[in-house]
């Protein structure tokens, strides 16, 4: 009963595999409502393809309510698309007119090779993550949650930072491929709560090697990150996160 | 009869779980080393615990679909986390916790079990913090609650709308730290697809490296599943897409018993359906059913726009059905409301099935005393507006957005339209004390799991339960069973019953492609959807049940004539996986039928029409059905009923009402 009354012509990246080379692939799209999500077309596009005896597009998502952070389209040239501080899957065919063409890319970035099709792998994080993006605390060694007071500020300014979703949005928008959003929001997140001055120090140090290792290129304050970020990540992360690093290699 | 010992320690209630603990077997530390254990799922339940175990010197491994652990979704999860802290001095309690918890589970849930899960409440809010997980705060600097539902104490902790991310955010750093050290092995974009056994105990998994397509085989002394619930069997549901019941189920068939299939939580607030591409529905939090006002026209069939529909022809249905509660009646009586008007022709929107959620009143009763307040005494009628839009946007402003973006609409100007959605499962694998399952060495945490919440979960319960489980349980439950394992060596996975396990697995993703069909595995899925939310959702009926079940087993028996499964197996193909899911969906349906058709009686999520009060409440059977429905699998879709008997001891059984 979805009354569609959109046709779209869709240039979506088609890739078998990490192993071979990838091309755009031009789709008609008939009768597409606006109140759809992106995915959703998707969804309409594959069904399309599978009755055809064609293979689907292959890409990311899960949750779909925008916070899993894992689906990854990069469309018409900006991550998650047109509009500001939403992922893909919140984004609804009502921000597109009949008749548009769209061009449906994968997160392009040397950390992130590609699966297949728009899907990449995005495993460089969790490493990252694992080199210092927690605070060493084991089961059963915690004291009583308010003998630690924390003020408001603080305590609201690591929640804005721990907002971050994972997806990479802002690596895929950075014309340099930094990670540096993503990562200095976990350091920002520990550096500005008591619970994460012990580990201050090194945790900076060896999060930015691994970002080093993995790839990611250096920061040269485009600001692009900031306004592709859909959960509205702030640029200020990554001047802490400049001061944190400075401030660690000093002390060494 | 029964083949189920619920294993509840010997004492009275409060003093079970310690002394359970300071009597537990002990595992060395140079024997927790040559200790392998498998955890399946990453969200709040297997991240917690693997992370625990790991800190713990057990050898862990972990798989999850996702391309991280940190997408589980766990994730999604918006209000809070209740815990008896009584930090706000309002007499909260273990025992409160506790008891809340059991009448609101209408009295279908284990006493030693939700005593044990009050009583480590409070350590988990301890842990996250400790953790860095920011959660709300007084100016203070001290932890900030709220309430929640079928509670009278504010013991909600939470993090803006997004607790679930904070709290699974926290979990997964822990895991990470320990995959950093070396001590747990990650598997990601890998998807268990069967249970090893070897005379009747679990001693691995055959799992599909999603990217190659590869089977492999994984070794553990013991394998926990933490797979979350199986909401998506009805296809649209607050669930993620790739959320799914496959490793539980594969469980089942290799004789671990499940527990209660029919107690599902369908929540009143969701975005209704736009369409039939909807893929999946979104909660809007139940807190705007504080001051939104609930009504459907009172013409069948009225085409007119909300606005243009005059006061008198409202129908504010739970105000009226209601007089008592309002629209703030639970959650079970909102949905089963909402369905019976849609159902009688008297639904809103383009697809009928949806009902009016209206701010107009709260803006004009906000707008008179926001007036007030600033002192204008013969406002306008567009001062009034301004002003009360004021006060709601500050209450509710981001969910409005929200509704703006999937909708188009502005709820600020138009009622926004709302319909009840699937949301949670209470059933799930039947675990003793230990979370065991009835498979020796293969135990079931979090919402995987049957054993907390009853008939009916509370909200903010259930991210208490996953990490209860994970950091708090488990640690201590497991070493009654691996304290037995010191001796058992690694398996090499050559071993018979891992060949023959892999051996089903590739035979099941052999058939899929050779069956070449017509129909896609999202056409079976739909249908199977439609078939459960009609006849085994908010209200069911021993007809409609029976016709369900011969209802899916026409389409079972389609769906493996006529399934088309594209690509190949050997590369990255998420249709291949979501056939193997289907599949299961396809049968667990059934058994949910058939479990609701057994319990003949209302209770909580489970609403059978036949039983019902005069007017209209849930109506319980205690003298035939206080008891935990555990179906065993006896192969070719038959399965046979084990009790476990509810014994209440502590709490005094009572009905549960809101007239």
């Amino acid at each position: 009963m979805s009354q569609g009354n959109m046709n779209l012509t869709l240039k979506v990246w088609r890739q078998k595999n990490s192993k071979t080379n990838g091309q755009l692939v031009t789709y008609q799209l008939k009768d597409i409502s606006p109140d759809m999500s992106f995915l959703e077309m998707f969804d309409v596009l594959n069904e399309q393809l599978i009755v055809k005896g064609e293979e689907p597009v292959a890409f990311d998502h899960d949750c779909r309510e925008g916070i899993c952070g894992m689906c990854s389209m990069f469309i018409n040239g900006r991550p998650h698309g047109p509009k500001s501080k939403v992922t893909t899957c919140q984004l609804h065919m009502r921000s597109f007119k009949d008749g548009d063409t769209i061009v449906v890319e994968p997160w392009r970035a040397a950390a992130f090779p590609v699966i297949k099709d728009l899907t990449v792998d995005r495993s460089a994080f969790d490493r990252i993550i694992a080199k210092g993006g927690y605070i060493s605390v084991n089961t059963g060694n915690a004291q009583d949650a308010n003998n630690l007071p924390i003020p408001k500020p603080d305590a609201d300014a690591a929640f804005s930072a721990a907002a971050c979703i994972g997806c990479g949005a802002c690596v895929a928008t950075c014309k340099n491929s930094s990670a540096m959003l993503f990562v200095s929001a976990k350091i920002s997140q520990l550096a500005l709560l008591p619970q994460g001055q012990v580990e201050r120090t090194t945790r900076a140090k060896s999060m930015v090697a691994q970002m080093d290792e993995e790839g990611f290129g250096n920061c040269s304050n485009t600001g692009a990150c900031e306004v592709e970020c859909p959960k509205g990540i702030s640029l200020e992360n990554i001047a802490r996160m400049n001061r944190e690093f400075f401030a660690a290699n000093i002390k060494e | 009869m029964s083949k189920l010992d619920s294993k509840i320690p010997e004492g009275s209630i409060d003093q079970k779980w310690s002394k359970y603990k300071s009597s537990v077997a002990l595992v060395n530390p140079a024997n927790k080393r040559s200790i392998e254990i498998i955890v399946v799922g990453s969200g709040l339940a297997g991240s917690s615990a693997a992370a625990s175990l790991a800190e713990m010197g057990y050898k862990v491994k972990v798989f999850c679909f996702q391309d991280s652990p940190r997408r589980a979704h766990s994730i999604a999860a918006q209000g809070g986390i209740n815990a008896a802290k009584n930090y706000q001095n309002d007499g909260d309690s273990t025992y409160r916790l506790f008891y809340d918890t059991i009448k609101g589970g209408d009295y279908r849930a284990r006493e030693g079990n939700v005593h044990r899960l009050a009583e480590v409440s409070a350590n988990i809010i301890d842990q996250c913090v400790a953790q860095g997980v920011p959660l709300a705060r007084e100016y203070g600097g001290m932890l900030s609650n709220r309430s929640f539902g079928g509670t009278q104490v504010q013991r909600t902790f939470y993090a803006a709308g997004q607790t679930g991310q904070q709290l699974l955010l926290g979990a997964y750093s822990a895991l990470e730290r320990q995959v950093g050290m070396g001590t747990v092995e990650m598997c990601s974009r890998h998807e268990m697809l069967e249970v090893v056994t070897i005379d009747g105990v679990a001693r691995g998994i055959i799992a599909r490296d999603l990217i190659t397509g590869k089977l492999e085989r994984h070794f553990g002394h013991a394998v926990l599943l933490c797979t979350g619930g199986y909401g998506n069997v009805f296809y649209l549901s607050t669930n993620a897409m790739g959320s799914n019941v496959t490793a539980a189920w594969k469980a089942h068939k290799k004789g671990a018993f499940f527990g209660n299939p029919c107690y599902t939580q369908i929540h009143p607030t969701c975005i209704p359906v736009s369409g039939d591409h909807q893929s999946k529905l979104t909660l809007m939090s139940e807190s705007l059913r504080n001051d939104g006002r609930i009504w459907v026209p009172k013409k069948q069939n009225d085409t007119r726009k909300a606005n243009e529909i005059p006061e008198e022809e409202r129908d504010y249905y739970l105000e009226r059905r209601y007089p008592a509660f309002g629209n703030l009646v639970p959650r079970d009586v909102a949905s089963r409301a909402a369905k019976e008007r849609c159902d009688a022709g008297y639904g809103v929107g383009a697809s009928k099935m949806a009902v009016y959620l209206d701010y107009k009143a709260a803006i004009d009763r906000y707008g008179h005393t926001q007036a007030i307040k600033n002192g204008v005494h013969n406002p306008t009628a567009e001062q009034l507006r301004t002003f009360g839009k004021e006060v709601v946007e500050e209450k509710y402003g981001n969910l409005f957005e929200m509704y703006e973006q999937i909708t188009g609409e502005n709820p600020y100007e138009v009622p926004m339209r709302i319909y009840p959605a699937v949301h949670y499962t209470m059933g799930g694998l039947w675990v003793d004390y230990n979370l065991m399952t009835t498979v020796p060495g293969m135990y079931a945490l979090g919402e995987a799991n049957f054993s907390d919440h009853g008939a009916n979960r509370l909200g903010a319960s259930a991210l208490m339960q996953g990490l209860a489980d994970g950091y708090f349980v488990i640690p201590y439950t497991i070493g009654s069973y691996l304290a037995n394992e010191i001796r058992t060596k690694a398996i090499p996975t050559d071993h018979e019953a891992f060949v023959e396990a892999e051996k089903a697995v590739q035979a099941q993703i052999d058939q899929f492609f050779a069956i070449k069909g017509t129909k896609s595995v999202d056409h079976f899925h739909k249908a199977l959807g439609k078939i459960m939310w009609e006849k085994c959702g908010m209200a069911r009926n021993e007809k409609g049940l029976k016709e369900a079940i011969e209802e899916i087993k026409i389409l079972r028996s389609e769906f493996w004539k006529d399934v088309r499964v594209t690509g190949t197996a050997d590369e990255f193909n998420p249709e291949l996986e979501k056939a193997g899911r289907v599949a299961d969906f396809l049968e667990l349906g059934e058994l949910m039928c058939i479990d609701a058709l057994n319990r003949n009686e209302s209770c909580g999520g489970h609403f059978r029409e036949e039983y019902q009060t005069e007017d209209g409440e849930a109506k319980r059977d205690d003298e035939n059905y206080k008891y935990v429905a555990a179906w065993e699998n006896k192969g070719n879709n038959t399965y046979e009923l084990h009790k476990e008997e509810l014994n209440f001891e502590v709490i005094k059984i009572a009905a549960r009402s809101y007239k």
